[in-house]
């Protein structure tokens, strides 16, 4: 009989703890997937970070360390000092990367660290419940926000991807998403992208993937991914925001 | 041994480090010791390490995290401000079963405090470096070479119990210079670390460095597994010095810089005829009871000598149990008491 | 026998370098030594200050309060330190830059044109040395031999031009 679908090898039998309709699922196996192909798993040490992904490490058949809230890209920073010829990548929400990690994001991405990083962006706090993010939408109504996101009152969505593409030491970042097959597919292409610049000892990658959320959302997955593709993708814009070795190239 | 040197506190420490095996140091700016982040700068990639001045004290934690997750022998250090941001990703260290080092040269606190020397970060290393039921070895040095050998010793029982281990020193022993001697490189090897996360290469389950468990009963399993470990610590780990302790009738307990204080208090009172002797703690945590106890077979009572308002008297008071009065006499603020202070002290205890 | 040393002065006038040779005489001798530094704020243009202590025996607390010998380099140390000399003292008073006296008549003081005597006999910036080498004549803690060790040890590498100037300053410290 041939085989259709198969979980990657690279995915443990642990039960996925995330809600019905949640993208996270699909964006850790793009990631589990890359990791298969590029038959590294050997040789990958991952971070999981504190938010919905926090069980991550149980997900992996990799070895993995859990960071604390935000910390993720200092303790990718740690392991890759003390084992430079391994994979290290870090998959963090937007609380954790965008909010608590800002220094730790920024100044990873500064120095140019070899790593790769995963960026879920939801819009919202998933794990505590559905509070306000350093992404959520201006208007946009959370538990903390019951009256929509006031910019005058709670400023506004930090654009992560614009933000670290004016610095130096970044070397890859795409924004992408998995709301349809052909954005699954680039979403999946960036994905191995950053790890393979890994590999090649590029520097510093990441992707953000923006998702859906639609337990806090308060929608059906259906109606969520609407919901992605009208607000979310007008103020997150797919594409690529540096590519330093194609920006090379090309000159 | 080799040739003794002259070397400030803070750069032997740096120096043992690298010595010992420490390739991996992660720290930032904050007086009084950074020397040991300069030393580390010149030194480490002359010897294939890695120095990195981190965005943060909060994030150079977290980097010894990661490096300690992948096996290797890690450190980081700063002074009182700067091991308060410190305390999370300690606690996450504590957690999750990783040995590394954390050197602590106190100043004057609280808040910014002040940069002068001071012993008034006791409580928070040994009561609550970080949230949660934990507890990390703490060593206090009182000259330059125990700077050097508490080190080796530090990382030695982290890797043996898996707890984070603390080096508290303060202003005064970082920026003082003493002859030194280093033990032969490569004397004290790292142990093996079969639970590191450094990639498994197909070759065995993979390992998960994590402090994350849902379940209490889960969580309740681990935490009483590392008392058990903390249990063995206490019952072989103390360390103090006794100095004329045996007939002492006034036993004065000090550690790091105090301690050379008050060894001058004592040997005045000495020659005064009073009996004193000195109990000085080098293990902080564990706290050396069996030498407290020892001396109160003949010590009618205790005197604590601390830069700070009073914060080991706890631990004295606690290991007596009432059983002996413990005076207290201390500076703060980046005063160090006088031998001269101290020595009043001991006479007015001794008219008693 | 412990001799305790205080050298105080402004910053940048070799304080803390004069405290290290003297420290690594009594190392020479394989004494027991310390050195500890004023520092902080007070370090960049301010006053700086240095005890030393060189001992038969362990020594207990390095920070010296009541100095068997001061070496003052500046009115505010001299003001801050003199009524502190342990009775049976020395004092070696820079007199280029303090234009006081000391009324005390139970230590011994020296009042020392080294600032001067340095510019003139193209010794700029040994003055401290000077007073170093007038102190080991006064009170031998340690020998003239071993002090020409310890300058060799502590003058740096990419100063070592500067290794003849240190030991002419200790002679001409001993000769005054």
């Amino acid at each position: 009989m041939a085989i259709v679908y198969k979980k990657p090898s690279t995915l443990t039998d642990a039960a996925l703890s995330y809600c019905p309709g949640c993208t996270h699922g699909i964006i850790q196996k793009l990631v589990a997937e890359s990791i298969e192909e590029l038959g590294v798993v050997g040789n990958t040490v991952g971070v999981a970070p504190v938010g919905c992904s926090v069980m991550a490490y149980d997900f992996y058949t990799c070895d993995m360390v859990q960071a604390p809230h935000g910390r993720a890209p200092a303790v990718a920073t740690g392991l890759k000092r003390a084992l430079p010829d391994r994979v290290i990548f870090t998959y963090q929400g937007d609380g954790d990367l965008a909010a608590i990690g800002t220094a730790e994001t920024v100044h990873a991405a500064t120095r140019g660290e070899n790593i790769t990083i995963i960026f879920v962006n939801n819009a919202i706090y998933g794990m505590t419940g559905g509070q306000m993010a350093p992404t959520t939408l201006p208007g946009q109504v959370t538990q903390t926000t019951p009256y929509g996101r006031d910019p005058e009152v709670a400023g506004y969505p930090v654009r992560v991807c614009e933000m670290l593409s004016a610095l130096d030491g970044a070397e890859y970042l795409e924004r992408v998403t998995v709301n349809n097959i052909p954005n699954l597919r680039k979403a999946k292409k960036a994905i191995k992208k950053a790890f393979q610049n890994q590999i090649d000892g590029k520097g510093f990658s990441l992707v953000e993937v923006i998702s859906t959320c639609p337990t806090n959302w308060g929608m059906t997955p259906v109606e969520a991914l609407g919901w992605l593709e009208e607000k979310m993708l007008p103020y997150y814009p797919l594409g690529v925001y540096k590519d330093r070795s194609a920006q090379k190239e090309g000159e | 041994m080799q040739e003794r040197v002259l070397m400030k506190g803070n750069e032997a420490l740096a120096e043992a480090a690298i010595r010992a095996g420490c390739r991996h140091y992660f720290g930032y700016p904050i007086t009084p010791q950074t020397e040991i982040a300069a030393y580390m700068a010149k030194r480490m990639p002359k010897v294939g390490g890695t120095f990195l001045q981190a965005e943060s004290e909060v994030a150079a934690i977290n980097m010894v995290l990661g490096a300690a997750s992948a096996g290797v022998r890690a450190m980081t250090s700063s002074s009182s401000p700067g091991i308060s941001l410190k305390c999370e990703g300690i606690s996450y260290i504590a957690g999750s079963d990783l040995p590394c080092l954390i050197v602590d040269v106190m100043r004057g606190g609280p808040g910014l405090g002040g940069i002068q020397p001071s012993q008034a970060d006791y409580w928070q290393v040994t009561r609550a470096l970080g949230h949660g039921d934990a507890q990390v070895l703490v060593y206090a040095p009182s000259t330059v070479q125990e700077m050097v050998d508490m080190v080796v010793k530090a990382y030695e029982k982290a890797e043996q119990y898996r707890v984070p281990a603390v080096l508290l020193a303060d202003g005064m022993l970082g920026q003082m210079m003493e002859p030194v001697s280093f033990p032969e490189e490569g004397a004290h090897a790292p142990a093996e670390k079969p639970w590191a996360a450094n990639g498994h290469q197909n070759a065995r389950k993979h390992n998960i460095i994590n402090s994350l468990f849902l379940k209490p009963d889960e969580l309740e399993n681990r935490v009483r597994e590392r008392f058990q470990r903390y249990a063995l610590i206490q019952k072989n780990e103390q360390l103090a010095e006794e100095t004329m302790v045996e007939d002492a009738e006034i036993a004065v307990v000090a550690y790091g810089a105090s301690a050379r204080i008050a060894m001058n208090a004592v040997k005045a009172a000495r020659a005064e005829g009073i009996k004193a002797g000195l109990i000085r703690p080098v293990s902080l945590w564990p706290f050396p009871t069996d030498a407290i106890r020892r001396a109160a077979g003949q010590a009618k009572q205790f005197l604590c000598v601390e830069m700070s308002m009073g914060q080991m008297v706890d631990d004295v008071r606690l290991t007596l149990e009432g059983s002996r009065p413990v005076a207290f006499y201390g500076r703060t603020g980046g005063i160090i008491p006088t031998p001269a202070e101290v020595l009043d002290q001991i006479k007015e205890l001794a008219k008693s | 026998m412990t001799a305790n040393i205080l050298l105080a002065g402004f910053g940048g006038q070799g304080i803390l370098f004069a405290g290290k040779v003297l420290a690594y005489a009594g190392l020479a001798e394989d004494k027991q030594v310390s050195w500890l530094p004023s520092y902080g704020p007070e370090m960049r243009g301010g006053t700086a200050n240095c005890s030393v202590c060189i001992s038969e025996d362990p020594i207990g607390s390095p920070l010296v309060l009541a100095p068997d010998v001061l070496v003052a380099m500046n009115a505010p140390s001299y003001d801050k330190f003199i009524d502190a000399v342990v009775p049976g003292g020395l004092a070696l008073v820079d007199s280029t830059l303090i234009d006081r006296k000391c009324k005390r008549t139970d230590i011994a003081v020296f009042y020392l044109p080294a600032t001067a005597l340095a510019n003139e006999k193209e010794l700029q910036g040994l003055a401290n040395i000077i007073l170093v080498g007038k102190m080991i004549a006064e009170r031998p803690f340690v020998s003239f031999e071993s002090v020409g060790h310890a300058i060799d040890k502590c003058v740096p590498a990419r100063k070592a031009h500067l290794v003849e100037a240190n030991k002419r300053a200790i002679a001409l410290g001993k000769s005054l």
